[in-house]
Formats: C-alpha cells, structure tokens, sequence
C-alpha cells in the first residue's frame, strides 16, 4: 500500500528534522510514500481563528488533491505528520460529514478548479501507521540497536490525541510508549503525555507559554528520563528552543534531550545520525548516544 | 428614603464619586445585554450544546492556562449565554486559548469549548473588538492573509512581520534564536508559495459566494486581506 505524504508547512522549516527522520524511518521499514502535489496549508490554528469556512476549503483542498492522486488505488491513506495539520484534517471531514450543506457548496466549488471530494481519504499519523499497520513485532524484528537502558518520555502534545484522534485514549495515550518498547527501551510513566507545551503562545505572549513548557521538562527529569520525544513540530520546538529562556526565568537546570519520535526510532533502526537530520537540532544528544553504546546514564 | 430618591442621588454625584459609580457598573442593566448573541456563537461554534452548560467547571479545572486568563472559560460560557458581547470579546481569555482541546474532552455535556473560542476569536476580529497590539491576535491576522496570497504559511517572514507590528524589541530580543536556528537549515525568510495560487483563490472566492450562512466583512484586516 502507497501512502500519500502530507508535510504541512513547519515540516519543511522549523520541523525539517521531523521530515527528514519519518522518511528515512519510512524507507528503511519499507512504507511507501508519495508527496502531495501541490499541497497547501492545512488551514490549522491560527486561520481556524479568522475565517472557519475558508479554513475548511483549505482542508479539503488537500483530501480532494489526495484522492485525485490516488485515482487508481482503493484506498486513500494520508500521512500527516505535524499535529495540527493531522487535527484539521480529521476535524474538517468530521464538520464536513454532519453539515451536507456545507459539504454541497464545498463540493461544487471544488469541481470548478477540476477537484473532487468522495470523503475516501482516511487521515493517519505516523504512529498510528507504524503501530497499526506494521506492527511492534515487525518493527521489533527490525531493529538493530535496541535502546537498551534509556528512559524514554513519549510526549504527546495536545492535538495528536485530542479530540479527533482514533487510535490511541485521549487522556493517557500508550501507542508511542509501545513502539519504544518495541525498540527495547524502558518508557516513563508520567502524566504530562498530553498537556499543553504553550503551542504558538511562545511567540506571542511567552509569560503564560515558559511555566507551561517548563512544567513539562521539569516533570521529564523528575522522572529520570534520558530523553523526551515527540510528535509535533511546534511541541518539539517550544520544548528544545526555549530550554535556555526557561532555565534563565526560573533559576533552574532543565537541560535535557527533546528530539523527535521519529529520530530515536531511526537510530534504533541502525539509520545514520546525519541522515535523521540530528545535525539540525541544538545540542546533540551526547547522553543518548553514549547509553546506546554501553555507557551508564549519570542522572545528577 | 424611597428608592427613587436614592438613585436620584447617585446620579448627582461629584466626578471622584463617579468612578465608584464607574466600578459598581461592572454588573450591567439587562436592557443593554446582547441577547442574541448566545445564539450567534451557538450557531458557528457546531452546536446548541452551549445552552446546556451546567456551570460545574470542569473546563476551567482542565485548561492549562486558564488562572492567567481574566475570565475562566467557564465564566466566558455564562457571560456569552447572558449576552455581556463587549466584555466577553475583548477579553484575555480568547486569545490565551492555545486550542489544546482539555476542555472539549473533559465537558460532561460534550460542549466544543474551543470550538466556541474560536468563534469568538472570530466575532472579535469581525467586529474589531480584538486588541490591536496583542501578537496572538496579529498572528492570526497575518497568518491568514500569508496563507491566502500564497497558500502556504512561511514562519520566517510571518514571525518578523508580527514582532515588526506589535513589538520590534521582541526582534530583537529573538535575534539569536533566529540565528541558532538559521545556521540549522530550521528558518528562513523565503515565502513559500504553491503553483497554482489562482486556483487556490478561485476555490475559496467562490465558497465564499456560495456559503449559505454568508458572514458580514466589517473588520479591515479581512477587508485588506480580501483586496490583495
């Protein structure tokens, strides 16, 4: 089965790194994958909050291309990586299947730029792909450096499980914690899976956004986690960027390793550091790299 | 002393008294409520379950900003049944909401909370109650009209564009983070747009003349953003 690719905008700037690390996850695992033509923004967050019907064309601008690229398969199967974009697109087929008028002018206007809209598209993430499509057992089959003896956070973020989602609980989500376990490492229980890190409010009003990021990390060490993953761009961003910013307004040391889901897995899977776009975040997971060859964590 | 005689009184007061006068006016009189309102934000947040909120405050107790907000979201959910617009849309609260979506999960009586910020996002930018200077508000300005020119939304210029407007020393401020994340191949100042923008623009013109619940363009942002 051919997936359709949907990278959304961060993923080809701030987020690269996720890119970079699922593709090279997705090739050695063997999932195929096709980018969207042409796509464009998902019509998340921000917009949602100028114009909703304008957000929703946007949304289904994208499903219709999907379909339209798959015209010979059965199945339409769209991965969508960033949490938001995967949110929108959910959320535009659910509003889309209980408001047909909607959908009727939606539909039309489609068709006059040579689209069409069969609601045929499924959404997925990629964990929902890698957890239930391939499977623990297949990846555990794979795996060539198994994280033997490092302490994984998964986190979440807010819109991967809520309120959309189908493949995971929305209060405390276990498909990211299965498919580390899979990879043989040992996954922290904590209650901060899917709390808030602050999303875009870093940006814009940073004295309600920090606590919340802060709480987050702080929690991580708590645990005596080795490394926090995650499954968002912006999450990912908030969570490693601003880690100096915290340290500075709260007076304490919360230096610790946020990469994404996709990196570890990679580097489980024997993948190339350089290839999984490491190089690109700001501190390199010296820690990590030296418990994955023998060393013993040092937990201060 | 009747109750005529006292209002009589309070009405002629001296200028520092007003302002007591000024406080006390928090609590409005029912005649200048927005009744309609309820039904307004009802209608484009998905959904009449707003009518059936029970008050219990689980949403507030769920959202994880909600103690910086000037208004819990539950009180927001009674203040737009009772019809106070103007307090409700130019509050903090609506642009402290990062759509986490607690809420919505948590709502015993299944009311899309963020469903109804987000409405009320809208209400305020329609009707131009939103705070000029906010950068939340900015952000969403300038991102919706980003990605209506060129159908993709460019982080580099978005972010520029909004410290430049609401707050040029948070450029400042940001510089090295930029830099850092510059030398990382992570940001730049390239607009990213889509081949075939006119189609894009057609698509969402011709939703826009056909949407069955027609919404009034009265703020300039969109009226700007429409003229491009």
């Amino acid at each position: 089965m051919k997936y359709i690719y949907y990278p959304g905008c961060s993923l080809k700037s701030t987020g690269k790194l996720y890119e970079e690390s699922l593709l090279a996850v997705f090739d050695a695992l063997g999932i195929e994958y096709e980018e969207l033509n042409d796509w464009n923004c998902c019509g998340a967050t921000a917009y949602m909050a100028v114009d909703e019907k304008k957000a929703f064309v946007l949304a289904a601008r994208n499903l219709a291309l999907a379909e339209q690229q798959m015209k010979d398969e059965k199945e339409v199967n769209i991965v969508a990586p960033c949490s938001a974009c995967y949110m929108i697109l959910l959320k535009t087929q659910k509003y889309l299947e209980d408001n047909p008028e909607d959908m009727a002018v939606i539909k039309a206007a489609l068709k006059e730029s040579g689209l069409e809209y069969n609601a045929k598209a499924k959404v997925r993430h990629p964990i929902d792909v890698l957890i239930n499509d391939l499977g623990e057992k297949e990846i555990s089959k794979r795996i060539t450096k198994p994280l033997k003896g490092i302490r994984v956070a998964s986190y979440y973020g807010c819109q991967t499980v809520r309120p959309y989602s189908t493949f995971d609980d929305q209060r405390n989500p276990v498909a990211m914690d299965n498919l580390f376990k899979a990879a043989g490492a040992e996954v922290v229980d904590w209650s901060m899976k899917t709390r808030c890190c602050g999303a875009s409010l870093t940006g814009t009003i940073q004295e309600v956004a920090l606590p919340l990021s802060y709480i987050i990390l702080h929690e991580a060490k708590k645990r005596r986690a080795d490394v926090v993953t995650t499954a968002c761009s912006l999450c990912q961003f908030n969570l490693e960027c601003y880690q100096t910013n915290i340290d500075k307004k709260f007076k304490t040391d919360t230096k610790i390793d946020v990469i994404y889901f996709t990196q570890l897995l990679g580097l489980a899977l024997g993948i190339e550091p350089k290839k999984l776009g490491m190089n690109r975040l700001f501190s390199q997971p010296e820690d990590l790299y030296r418990i994955m060859e023998g060393g013993k964590p040092v937990y201060v | 002393m009747d109750k005529k005689s006292v209002f009589a009184e309070s009405f002629a007061l001296d200028n520092a008294a007003k302002d007591i006068v000024e406080i006390r006016r928090r609590i409005k009189y029912e005649s200048e409520l927005d009744k309609s309102f309820k039904d307004k934000i009802a209608k484009s947040a998905h959904g009449e379950k707003l009518y059936g909120c029970i008050q219990c405050g689980t949403c507030s107790a769920a959202c994880p900003v909600s103690h910086y907000m000037d208004y819990t979201p539950r009180k927001i959910i009674q203040m737009v049944r009772e019809g106070f617009k103007e307090e409700v849309l130019t509050s903090s609260t609506v642009w402290l909401c990062a759509s986490c979506y607690a809420c919505t999960v948590e709502c015993p009586k299944g009311i899309k909370i963020t469903d109804v910020m987000y409405a009320l996002k809208r209400e305020s930018i329609l009707g131009n109650y939103y705070p000029k200077k906010s950068p939340a508000s900015i952000l969403a300005n300038n991102f919706f009209n980003q990605v209506l020119n060129n159908g993709r939304n460019s982080e580099g210029p978005l972010l520029v564009k909004m410290y430049l407007k609401t707050n040029p020393f948070m450029l400042l401020k940001n510089m090295a983070l930029g830099f850092k994340l510059w030398m990382r191949g992570r940001i730049s100042l390239k607009t990213e747009r889509i081949k075939d923008k006119r189609s894009l623009k057609r698509l969402l013109q011709s939703v826009e003349d056909n949407s069955i619940n027609k919404a009034k363009i009265n703020s300039p942002a969109l009226k700007e953003a429409s003229a491009v």
